[in-house]
């Protein structure tokens, strides 16, 4: 338009001005969508607690051991199976509490993330389980012989871990962190005296093993029942010796090996079942006494194998693989358990296997 | 307009938008769940069945591909932009299909079960192996951030050619029916 080139210089800057704004309006738009993501990621709370946070908490208070869990790191694989009585139908459709036996695969372990560490009476015992169900599902646990857990909230299971990590100078963790850890969280206190309050047995053969969370069983009519579970030993108590801790670094595994050679170890899976009123997200306190048992079946155990050669070793006990008729509760704790152990699994498995505490030629020396 | 704008066909477009959503839940609760404590649970539980579902989606959308193929490119396309634009497409397939096959391969590896809903759950398809589930993990993220990337991409292109270009690119794959652009004498006749 030669006529009117001032018009025309005009509209240019306009046309300009116009595409400047759209790009602009295209960066915004990329930018959100990005930003969203790396919100969705966790990227812009860089403090918030995540599972490799909690995961790393493990390994500072254990150091790294390549190819071991993050906690429970030493034990043993075990399998055998277990017979239901029919008992736990009426409360949940899961076919493991059909009357009928499935294949169980476990394994016991000691609490903490050192694969090496002796065997103490007091240091928590923890049994995972694996039930392949019949029609091919699968229903794993993971217990320990503690009545109640020492802590309510992810929160406070990272707090305790902080606290409990060894002070680079003294080699030691400060007991002053603890000190304030416990005053910030009576319910841990509570806890810890429940925990005390109940005796400890001589061995992972006579231990009570608990569930600690509470699920909930679904029956074919869909009617939902909190649920809290505990395998009672068949095997009779005897109260841990308060001499002083034999010279056998791996006294607990080594007894445990070679009463299993002798005969089945034996469980009876309790259901406990609670009532409306019963407290579903706090693991740190028991239900009532007088809610009623269920015995669901007999676990028994008659195998007994190193890490190395057990498919244990290979199995996450993520106490969310659960069977239909069996559902989470509302506890915080048990999806934080699933995503920790996974995180845990995820390390463990592209790292190389290194020999474990109790060797195959342990295990066969048991015989 | 020389040339009539041709649209995909409508099972393409319907195919297209609700992979979309999928893909981009799944990809938001991928990183998502990562991170998570308390709705790792959930998450996953989500995560599992909507991988399937979008595998199962990009097998009938392959199909759906040949039968209704896509309509020409616009004149305003390069040489290379048409290129570029084949390529992301097929990454994206490729990634919609290998995504999901290898998180059901590395949950195979680690014998998670593969549980969709329920009591329903799939069949391991690769043997229980420790190294082969930590390389598949792996990938399972470095492929997830690489459909993320391509997907950006494909937005920033597609955002171009609708606000800078203007050739009305993204009217091909809107839900709608476009109407082609009546003229006054066919108005005329219509009468």
């Amino acid at each position: 338009m030669p006529a009117y080139p001032e018009a025309a210089a005009e509209s240019e800057r306009r046309g300009n001005a116009n595409t400047l704004a759209r790009l602009a309006l295209i960066g915004v738009a990329l930018a959100a969508v990005a930003g969203a993501f790396a919100y969705f990621g966790g990227w812009l709370t860089p403090n918030a607690l995540t599972p490799a946070r909690l995961t790393d908490a493990f390994e500072r208070v254990n150091g790294v051991h390549a190819g071991f869990r993050r906690n429970h790191a030493k034990g043993v694989g075990v399998s055998g199976f277990f017979e239901s009585t029919g008992n736990g139908a009426r409360f949940s459709e899961a076919v493991v509490f059909r009357p009928g036996r499935v294949p169980v695969i476990g394994r016991f372990s000691l609490s903490g993330g050192q694969p090496y560490v002796g065997d103490r009476p007091d240091e928590v015992r923890g049994l995972g389980l694996q039930f392949s169900l019949s029609n091919g599902e699968v229903w794993r646990t993971a217990m320990v012989n503690l009545p109640v857990f020492p802590f309510r909230t992810p929160e406070a299971f990272y707090e305790q871990l902080v606290a409990s990590t060894p002070d680079p100078n003294t080699g030691k963790p400060d007991p002053a962190s603890m000190k304030a850890f416990l005053e910030r969280h009576p319910e841990t206190v509570q806890a810890m005296k429940a925990i005390k309050g109940e005796p400890v047995s001589s061995g992972f053969e006579n231990s009570t093993f608990h569930g600690l969370n509470a699920f909930r069983l679904i029956n074919s009519a869909g009617n939902s029942t909190p649920v809290r579970w505990l395998l009672t030993p068949v095997q009779p108590f005897e109260a841990a010796s308060a001499a002083a801790v034999p010279q056998d670094k791996n006294y607990l595994f080594h007894a445990l090996i070679a009463q299993i050679h002798r005969q089945p170890l034996r469980w009876h899976l309790i259901l406990i079942i609670g009532q409306p009123s019963d407290p579903t997200r706090d693991a740190t306190i028991a239900w009532p006494t007088g809610r009623e048992r269920v015995d669901a079946g007999t676990l028994t155990l008659d195998r007994v194998e190193s890490d190395e050669t057990s498919v244990a070793t290979d199995i996450n006990f993520d106490p969310l693989v659960l069977p239909a008729g069996i559902a989470p509760s509302d506890d915080p704790l048990l999806s934080t358990r699933s995503a920790v152990y996974s995180q845990s699994f995820t390390r463990r498995e592209g790292e190389a296997k290194q020999p474990s505490a109790i060797t195959p030629a342990d295990v066969r020396r048991g015989n | 307009m020389s040339t009539q704008l041709r649209q995909f066909a409508a099972f393409s477009r319907l195919l297209h938008w609700t992979m979309a959503v999928m893909v981009l839940t799944m990809l938001c609760i991928g990183v998502a769940m990562v991170v998570s404590l308390g709705e790792y649970h959930v998450l996953v539980s989500i995560h599992r069945p909507l991988g399937i579902a979008i595998l199962i989606l990009v097998v009938v959308r392959f199909v759906n591909r040949l039968v209704n193929p896509p309509p020409p490119f616009p004149a305003t396309m390069s040489r290379e932009e048409r290129l570029a634009a084949t390529a992301s497409e097929l990454a994206m397939y490729g990634l919609m299909f290998v995504l999901p096959l290898v998180g059901w391969g590395m949950l195979s590896a680690a014998h998670y079960p593969i549980v969709l809903y329920g009591s329903l759950h799939l069949p391991f398809i690769l043997p229980h192996n420790a190294t082969l589930y930590a390389v598949l993990r792996k990938a399972h993220t470095i492929l997830a951030y690489l459909f993320f990337l391509t997907f950006m991409g494909h937005f920033g292109a597609i955002l171009f050619h609708t606000l800078i270009v203007r050739d009305g690119m993204l009217k091909r794959m809107v839900p709608w029916n476009i109407r082609p652009r009546v003229t006054s004498s066919s108005y005329d006749d219509r009468r």
